[in-house]
């Protein structure tokens, strides 16, 4: 009985959430944004910084210098924003893939979703469209992908409709995959294949405010049935049966998931390109952290995604005189760290 | 209560099995035996709704199951599926609190209310102690009861139980059928599927013996679970002796 009793003080100190522990983060969140906004070639110190961004908030002005503040607020600023957003995207999307296929190694792209953007903004490139026609048919990519597997999925109609999905996503996945070869092969080798690489490595180097602005829209559209589903979320993962055994309408909220989810992903691809890892290892982390259940599972994995992209980002403009696309980076940084959690076996892997 | 008519159940166009009709008063235990691919799961998908019928009709308290919404079927009736290691490490308590799906609306939350349900569901089940343990590290048997809690937790009025002994040792098995029983006397009208005809004999009013898809016997345990039945349901020879001083009934395996 007493070992029982303490197994249970140590589950439930595992899991409590107080307000105190969602500040932590939110503070730490905080503090590397400032620490990511003063470093660079132009080091710029945290006070400055953080003066800078109230005087920016307040209307105000703050007695720093010209250059440290267009290196601050033009320069980094977007990039920053850029990163925060982007990651806390694909990780919230990537929480929510991961509870309704019940696979901790599900990312963002299972439905193709990546792949559907990428050959959207492949063709853009080959075609030498502008910046915001290739973005807008990345995300076009993106949402059409999933749908076509979707209607692949309805179609087929086998027992396991989550089988079904995933399969179709492979499906799907491999001839979005021979398109972009295809595009690739046809492609101008001196413009645009670099391009093209870089655009399928990922990067925040030319992301602008305005970029941001018009995605925010879209990400914050797909969040909202994410945080209102957020307790449905948790019968959701325990597959399609056993939740409408228990009164889920599954057949109406997988598909309204799968959309914000998806709407989520393809809106953060479609200015950074493909930025694998994110949505695959964010989630995991913070389902050790806070548990599984989504009420706790989406605001950590949106905090760890949003601080995680910056800290890689901040590695990929400063390690090197060049720029890392963050794709490497973020496989680099991932990967071990994923090895070491499949090694270690903690909880969150069952 | 549950009244089943002339239903025909399976997947898509494939017939599992056909004419089965039953009834279910609330308090009652119909268990049903019957071998591995004799139609069991089948035949509890369709009555839970997960599968649509393929001929005849369900009535739920006189309405037709497949005409209501999903959250209506899941209050008056919940599924205690067998105990299987779920994907992701909830605590028993959120497990038992999922149990209050089909009682709140699709963007709520769980509140004060449905958290005392949940709390009443495991006090019930005698497993308060396990409510802040991990779902995924307890024992079978301890899943069995917490899915059980889990199904009591949304006040349903009957229960459908699949195997619900299938793979506990034989002290889990007891408890188990002890609070079969316990369910039962509370006014819960259940249906249990079990392997084992000796459980038919421990919790069950009537038995329905499902074999090649029908139903080839319905009735009071003593008269439907006999030797000639069970040969010809499993094709094995079974000694069904009764216990000395109407203690129950056994049954037990005659080998060659």
């Amino acid at each position: 009985m007493r070992s029982e009793a303490a197994a249970a003080a140590r589950d439930a100190g595992r899991f409590r959430a107080g307000p105190l522990v969602w500040a932590l983060p939110v503070l730490a969140l905080l503090l590397l944004t400032v620490a990511a906004l003063g470093t660079g070639r132009f080091a710029v110190p945290p006070l400055d910084v953080a003066a800078l961004l109230w005087a920016k908030l307040t209307g105000g002005t703050a007695p720093v210098d010209a250059t440290a503040q267009t290196v601050v607020l033009q320069v980094r600023l977007p990039r920053v924003v850029g990163a925060l957003v982007v990651g806390a995207a694909l990780a919230a999307a990537g929480a929510t893939y991961q509870g309704l296929f019940r696979n901790p190694l599900v990312s963002p792209d299972i439905l193709g979703v990546s792949a559907g953007a990428s050959l959207g903004a492949v063709a853009g490139i080959v075609l030498a469209l502008p910046v915001a026609a290739i973005q807008g048919l990345a995300f076009a990519g993106g949402l059409a992908a999933v749908a076509a597997v979707y209607l692949v999925g309805v179609a087929v109609r086998r027992h396991d409709p989550v089988l079904t999905l995933v399969l179709a996503g492979v499906a799907v996945g491999a001839v979005l995959g021979a398109g972009i070869s295809l595009l690739k092969v046809l492609a101008d080798p001196y413009n645009q294949l670099p391009a093209i690489t870089y655009w399928l490595l990922g990067s925040l180097a030319s992301v602008t405010l305005g970029d941001v602005g018009a995605i925010l829209p879209a990400i914050l559209l797909g969040l909202v049935p994410l945080v209102l589903l957020r307790w449905r979320m948790n019968l959701m993962s325990l597959g399609d049966e056993e939740a409408r055994a228990l009164g889920v309408e599954t057949r109406a909220l997988r598909p309204l998931l799968v959309a914000a989810a998806t709407l989520v992903t393809a809106a953060a691809v479609s200015v950074t390109g493909v930025i694998g890892w994110v949505g695959l290892i964010v989630p995991h982390v913070a389902r050790l952290l806070v548990g599984p259940d989504f009420r706790r599972l989406l605001p950590a994995s949106v905090l760890l995604g949003a601080g995680y992209l910056l800290a890689v980002d901040l590695i990929a403009r400063n390690a090197a005189r060049i720029e890392i696309p963050l794709g490497i980076l973020t496989a680099l940084v991932g990967a071990p760290f994923f090895l070491w959690l499949l090694a270690s076996g903690r909880r969150g892997w069952a | 209560m549950l009244v089943v008519e002339e239903l025909a159940f399976g997947y898509g166009a494939r017939t599992v099995g056909s004419g089965v009709g039953f009834r279910l008063e609330p308090g009652e235990t119909l268990c049903l035996l019957g071998p591995n691919g004799g139609g069991k799961t089948t035949l509890f998908k369709t009555l839970l709704g997960l599968l649509p019928a393929q001929a005849g009709r369900i009535l739920l308290d006189g309405a037709d199951l497949a005409r209501m919404p999903r959250k209506a079927v899941a209050r008056s009736l919940a599924y205690v599926p067998q105990a299987h290691a779920a994907f992701f490490p909830f605590r028993v308590r959120d497990v038992v609190l999922m149990g209050r799906a089909s009682r709140l609306g699709p963007f709520a939350s769980p509140g004060a209310a449905d958290h005392a349900a949940a709390e009443v569901a495991l006090e019930a089940l005698g497993i308060g102690h396990l409510a802040e343990r991990i779902y995924t590290e307890i024992s079978g048997g301890e899943r069995q009861l917490a899915l059980i809690a889990r199904a009591l937790a949304g006040e349903p009025r009957l229960l459908v139980m699949d195997e619900p002994t299938a793979s506990l040792d034989f002290g889990n098995q007891t408890r188990v059928l002890t609070q079969i029983r316990r369910l039962a006397a509370r006014g819960i009208g259940i249906v249990l599927s079990t392997h084992d005809p000796g459980h038919a004999f421990l919790c069950a009013d009537r038995v329905a013996l499902l074999h090649g898809g029908t139903l080839v016997a319905l009735g009071p345990p003593a008269e439907t679970v006999t030797p000639e039945t069970l040969r010809r349901i499993y094709g094995v020879e079974v000694a069904v002796v009764p216990l000395p001083g109407g203690a129950g009934t056994v049954c037990a395996p005659v080998l060659d």
